[in-house]
């Protein structure tokens, strides 16, 4: 994995003491809230209802097991003995104090952590396929990629005052895990008729109160030439995104509204100014980075391991786990071991300090101390002996780590709500519990399949809904929280953004309303159909109907 | 008119509190000064956003309130929340007494 240089080491501490002198300043009065406000952002510390959140950032998703352990002890000293995993891929806590913020700084900055580019209107940072380096499909490991574009945009002095955030995603494999056609950039690794590995550029994606698929900007982008395309395509943005309305500030807005063609006109024409200098980096540097995240020192094993069969078939409840959290490795006698942070009941995404220095012995133990976080906010341990796998599925249902639903309608995707987000209109934890505990039945689960159920506390879609099979998205009603239902989202590669139903459900209602749209979907689906297929074939009248009837 | 309190988030710790009748700061919302009306309202909150009290608190605003059992509920759900801490962590915040 990729380890910090001197110079990264000194880049992290300085903006540490910046932001220590910063918060005295603040604290004796030097400078106000105004003046802070934007300093403490480019620090990832909100202000949230009940305190301060700080949001720590897991570039690319990828944690070593020494990072994992020491977000665990923050949690612990510094927070309630909790975090919360965000579909950023990111870490948030929810009650730091802002005079005890910059030790944890510090803390973090010993195992090469920050919060750099967790909020604000700069780069934030990349995100990837939690399988990256592991995944059977894949076609190359994505990281080097993610980290180059790491180094690229940290501080990158013309592009610290975008109009607004801007994200990029990256996958390395056809099946897209990582979202990346609702972002600002999403790359897709794919060959050129030559055969050679680049990059499908999408651009203008995104969810939030204007959600858009992103479209193609060019179909191919080789390797060497892919950061100076990137920059390209940022000056485009930075110079036209629009800057007197926040809430048409993003990428989105401006491709929308000068046409994807105008779009690739103008990024081409830059590109041509641009593409020879500095920024065309050589093989030798780009193998110098993929040999930075060179696969772990895996033994030579057959794939079939005998007592692995003999206990998927001697234990019921581990043979679940198996079939829906462990997925195919690309290196035989391997497996990936998916953690899911979805008990029945609980909050999507959290995880305590103790559980999180478990996940972190047991990546030690048994997956080369690698650990990824989801941007469905479960965690993972990427490369586990399939002979290990009983061991460790043990040791996480000891700790309410095993629940076997990756994929399930309990799996949900939920932002943190109204009961910890200052900009949230309703809560959503609450539902996403509710929804889990009346589809608990692991037969019942398995009967429906895959199906994604996400849920925003507001607008701004933190939680994906648009793309969720089912979304939910929570607002306001005079006063009373109110739910409204979207169908037919999906973030995959085949991405869209799902439709309104109709009128909002109450508080009370939602969850029958929810229970209705999946009774209809097992009564007309055909063999073999997930719901948003049926929802595809059918499309939404027969949804409708179950949700509204004559209303 | 509506009876209002003014409620912000503490500078260093960041913990909800209320405006207080002596001008202080209190983490419990019985004992905020009540301003009845809407200029009273306005004048209370005037007393909260003077430049001197940036180092004691952030972002104070008015809520609406009711008497209930002789204390006092804010008439917004999120409001309620703030006052007690996340409904689905009833451990933690104020409500964890």
């Amino acid at each position: 994995m990729y380890r910090y240089d001197d110079f990264d080491r000194q880049l992290v501490l300085e903006r540490t003491e910046q932001f220590r002198e910063q918060v005295e300043r603040r604290l004796s009065g030097d400078i106000t809230e105004e003046q802070f406000r934007p300093l403490r952002l480019m620090n990832g510390v909100y202000l949230q209802l009940h305190a301060y959140m700080l949001r720590v950032a897991v570039p690319y998703g990828t944690l070593r097991a020494d990072q994992l352990r020491q977000l665990g002890y923050i949690a612990r000293r510094y927070d309630k003995g909790y975090g919360h995993f965000t579909t950023r891929q990111n870490i948030q806590y929810n009650w730091p104090k802002l005079d005890e913020i910059p030790d944890a700084l510090l803390d973090l900055a010993k195992v090469e952590m920050h919060a750099i580019q967790t909020s604000g209107n700069c780069i934030r940072n990349t995100t990837t396929d939690q399988y990256a380096g592991a995944a059977a499909d894949e076609i190359e490991d994505p990281r080097p990629y993610c980290e180059l574009i790491r180094q690229w945009s940290t501080f990158h002095p013309e592009f610290t005052y975008l109009p607004r955030k801007f994200k990029v995603a990256v996958t390395g494999s056809a099946n897209d895990r990582a979202a990346v056609k609702v972002h600002d950039i999403g790359l897709r690794m794919h060959h050129n008729d030559a055969g050679e590995v680049g990059f499908e550029v999408i651009v203008g994606g995104g969810l939030g109160r204007t959600p858009f698929v992103g479209k193609t900007v060019r179909d191919f982008i080789g390797k060497n030439d892919l950061f100076s395309y990137l920059e390209a395509i940022l000056r485009v943005y930075n110079r036209f995104g629009r800057r007197d309305n926040k809430y048409k500030a993003r990428f989105k807005i401006l491709v929308h509204e000068i046409g994807i063609e105008e779009v690739q006109r103008l990024v081409e024409e830059e590109w041509n100014l641009i593409k020879d200098g500095s920024l065309r980096v050589d093989d030798a540097e780009i193998a110098h980075y993929i040999e930075q995240f060179a696969p772990p020192a895996f033994e030579t094993l057959t794939d079939d391991d005998a007592e692995f069969e003999r206990r998927k078939a001697e234990n019921r409840e581990f043979a679940n786990w198996v079939r829906s959290n462990v997925i195919a490795h690309k290196q035989p006698g391997y497996a990936i071991a998916n953690v899911s942070l979805k008990p029945i009941g609980g909050i999507p995404g959290d995880a305590t300090d103790t559980q999180m220095e478990l996940v972190a012995d047991l990546s030690d133990q048994y997956s080369f101390g690698d650990v990824r976080v989801t941007h469905e906010q479960n965690l993972v341990l990427p490369h586990v002996k399939k002979a290990d796998l009983f061991s460790l599925w043990a040791e996480l249902k000891n700790a309410n780590l095993a629940t076997a639903n990756l994929g399930y309608v309990s799996d949900i995707i939920c932002c943190p709500g109204l009961d910890y987000c200052a900009l949230a209109t309703a809560r959503s934890i609450p539902l996403s519990q509710r929804i889990s505990e009346r589809f608990s039945d692991l037969d019942r689960q398995h009967d429906i399949g895959e199906l994604k159920i996400k849920i925003s506390g507001c607008i701004n879609a933190c939680g994906h809904h648009h793309v969720g099979h089912i979304g939910i998205l929570g607002l306001d009603k005079r006063g009373k929280e109110f739910y409204q239902i979207t169908l037919g989202g999906d973030a995959s590669e085949n991405a869209e953004i799902g439709k309104i139903a109709g009128a909002g459900f109450s508080e009370a209602e939602v969850v029958d309303a929810i229970e209705s749209l999946v009774t209809k979907y097992l009564g007309i689906r055909e063999t073999g159909e997930r719901f948003i297929d049926t929802y595809r074939r059918v499309g939404m009248d027969p949804f409708k109907e179950v949700l509204y009837g004559d209303r | 008119m509506s009876l209002q309190v003014v409620t912000a988030n503490r500078l260093d710790d960041g913990l909800v509190v209320f405006l207080t009748a002596d001008g202080g700061w209190s983490e419990n919302i019985d004992q905020a000064r009540v301003a009845d009306g809407k200029e009273a309202g306005n004048a209370l909150l005037a007393e909260a956003s003077v430049p001197e009290l940036d180092i004691i608190i952030v972002g104070p605003y008015l809520i609406e309130v009711e008497q209930q059992d002789g204390g006092l509920v804010p008439t917004k759900y999120r409001e309620i929340l703030r006052t007690k801490g996340p409904s689905v962590r009833q451990d933690l915040g104020y409500q964890a007494g």
